[in-house]
């Protein structure tokens, strides 16, 4: 055993960064696709003015910044349904208020200290309660439920607004329950990352499941995967290293973003010089399209005069000879890569 | 359902968005069966008016039916198959073709339940009408826009509707994938589909439709077949850009060429102004 397991308070900063691992990528990635990426951001702002208002009525700040996130979560939803440009400017005037208040209040108290503020905005795991803890697993457990439960919907949502408006699903209440499982999880997510980085956990191991994956599906499994490794590889290096868990967790996400997109790049590379592009025609090939079919692979490639033409993307590549006896199971070619 | 049902009713029916009145007043009558082509130049309201049917903009006056139930009070939306006008599907996140079109399946089920075994061969059985079958994996941002089109008439086909509403499946589309959505919608005829095609070409879809309703300023113009329709275009003087398609002088602008025509350019004019 690790020797920072022996240690009750790593135990209890392990759990909680798999907790927040796994629930920040998952929310996160409605928000991606709804390009709404910096939500989370805003949140975390107008959560600090939250637990200000906590420290300095002596109530759980946990709790007020739950409120005051979810409050501004439906705000921002509601501004955005109205579709007004000044909305641009509410959400600016909202955010930098939340964090200007969060500040000044917290200056005010009598219970906090400048580190307590550092604490807040950049994560301080270490330093969490056993009772917090136990409030941040019951909301995460709430936004694991919630946000895999409604997947399909929240998807559809997101996918195609107006379609899904016409199908009669519930828009509306759909994007505020996406709201409020954001302002849950940027509130559940402040002592592990802070304020100020959640929403990088929310996004950028999305970001890396976006060039790894191939579907909705397996990106956001990709997408919490390296969220919880980004998260437990932050913590155990911030124990290490004695630096903070928050920015130690968004450094390692963004190591697994740069390898992945270099990988990506690489093997796109790669692919590209092997890749042969057939000549353009108009004939869209298809099930019973007039042309032999052949199953290749993972795919079906059409005979046409003599050569095979297998689907890439938009338009058609060349494989192997359809008079060979077995053909070579060319699979590098077949998956998806450049367009 | 007998041919005779009606799929839409609207009587002194008005659309529009906020306090913008687009189509005004206009009485309509479609029945099960039939396959209607929605024509009109560019802002005539068109594409206002399915939205306005569909309850994706104002419904500002007279009755709407679907199926003999008021708009208001109607909640089968699995009959209605909705293909929107799109010119690429979002690319923000990956998402495969059988993906997309599972959405299609999501009225059918209450919001708890997982798809079954059957929602699945749906999604694939919708996706073998269109062509692309075999392609149900792939992520969708990788086709071309007329693959992309027909994934969302896949996606309208999965809800199993008995209308199909389209607003301009054709625009934008090569000619290749413009032969394999005629086929489509012809196999979808044959099946006995009522669908009604907002469009502008309607040269593409001659052999399919049984009826052709213009709309010119928010108003119906001209309610009547193909070849009455036709008759009607040749009693207004050539170069008169009313009616663009079936005269002798302009068939099929910018279709095969990949060139835009003066009256495919349309795309957002009638979208509204919060969208």
């Amino acid at each position: 055993m690790p020797d920072f397991l022996a240690l009750d308070f790593m135990r209890q900063a392990l759990f909680a960064a798999l907790l927040v691992g796994i629930a920040a990528p998952l929310v996160g990635v409605f928000l991606v696709q709804r390009r709404l990426s910096l939500i989370g951001d805003g949140l975390g702002h107008v959560s600090l003015a939250g637990v200000a208002i906590g420290i300095l009525t002596g109530s759980a700040p946990v709790l007020t910044a739950l409120v005051l996130a979810a409050l501004a979560a439906v705000a921002i939803e509601l501004i955005r349904v109205r579709g007004r440009t000044s909305g641009d400017i509410a959400l600016a005037v909202m955010f930098y208020g939340g964090i200007a208040l969060g500040v000044v209040l917290i200056s005010m108290s009598t219970a906090s200290s400048p580190a307590n503020l550092t604490a807040y905005l950049f994560g301080a795991i270490l330093t969490t309660s056993a009772s917090d803890l136990q409030v941040f697993a019951l909301l995460a457990v709430v936004v694991l439920a919630v946000t895999v439960t409604l997947r399909p919907r929240l998807f559809a949502v997101a996918n195609d607004e107006e379609y899904a408006r016409a199908t009669g699903l519930p828009v509306t209440a759909l994007n505020l329950t996406l709201a409020i499982l954001t302002a849950v999880t940027v509130v559940v997510s402040m002592r592990v990352v802070g304020l100020l980085l959640i929403s990088a956990l929310m996004i950028i191991p999305n970001a890396s499941a976006q060039v790894l994956a191939s579907s909705f599906r397996s990106s956001v499994r990709w997408a919490v995967l390296i969220g919880v490794l980004a998260s437990i590889g932050g913590v155990v290096g911030s124990f290490y290293a004695g630096t903070p868990s928050g920015g130690t967790i968004v450094l390692v996400a963004i190591a697994i973003f740069l390898v992945a997109t270099g990988g990506a790049a690489l093997r796109t590379r790669f692919r590209a010089r092997r890749h042969r592009r057939a000549e353009a025609h108009e004939h869209e090939h298809g099930p019973g399209c007039g042309h032999p079919s052949v199953p290749h692979g993972d795919h079906v490639d059409y005979v046409h005069d003599g050569h095979r033409h297998a689907p890439h993307g938009g338009h058609w590549d060349e494989h192997a000879d359809p008079s060979l006896p077995t053909p070579d199971p060319d699979r590098a070619t077949a998956t998806q890569g450049e367009g | 359902m007998r041919v005779t049902d009606p799929v839409l009713t609207l009587r002194a029916a008005s659309f529009g968005y906020g306090d913008v009145e687009v189509v005004s007043r206009v009485d309509l009558d479609i029945h099960a069966g039939e396959v209607v082509a929605l024509l009109g130049p560019n802002g005539s309201g068109k594409s206002t008016l399915v939205k306005g049917v569909l309850g994706l903009d104002a419904h500002l006056a007279g009755e709407v039916e679907l199926f003999g139930v008021p708009r208001d009070r109607f909640r089968d939306f699995t009959r209605l198959g909705y293909v929107p006008q799109r010119h690429s599907l979002s690319a923000s996140v990956r998402a495969t073709a059988a993906e997309i079109v599972e959405v299609g399946r999501l009225p059918h089920r209450p919001w708890w339940r997982p798809p079954t075994r059957e929602d699945r061969r749906i999604v694939q059985d919708a996706l073998d009408v269109v062509g692309l079958g075999d392609r149900a994996g792939e992520d969708v941002s990788t086709f071309s826009g007329g693959q992309q089109r027909r994934v969302l008439i896949a996606r309208a086909l999965a809800s199993q509707p008995d209308v199909l509403v389209m607003d301009e499946p054709t625009a934008g589309v090569d000619a290749g994938n413009q032969r394999v959505l005629v086929d489509v919608l012809h196999r979808l005829v044959a099946r006995g589909t009522t669908m009604v095609i907002v469009t502008h070409e309607l040269e593409a879809l001659e052999d399919l439709i049984t009826r052709v309703v213009c709309l010119s300023g928010g108003r119906v113009d001209f309610d009547g077949t193909a070849p009455a329709y036709a008759a009607h275009c040749g009693v207004h003087s050539a170069g008169d850009d009313h009616h663009p398609h079936l005269t002798p002088a302009g068939p099929g602008i910018g279709r095969d060429t990949g060139v835009a025509g003066p009256f495919d350019t349309e795309h957002d004019d009638e979208v509204s102004p919060r969208a």
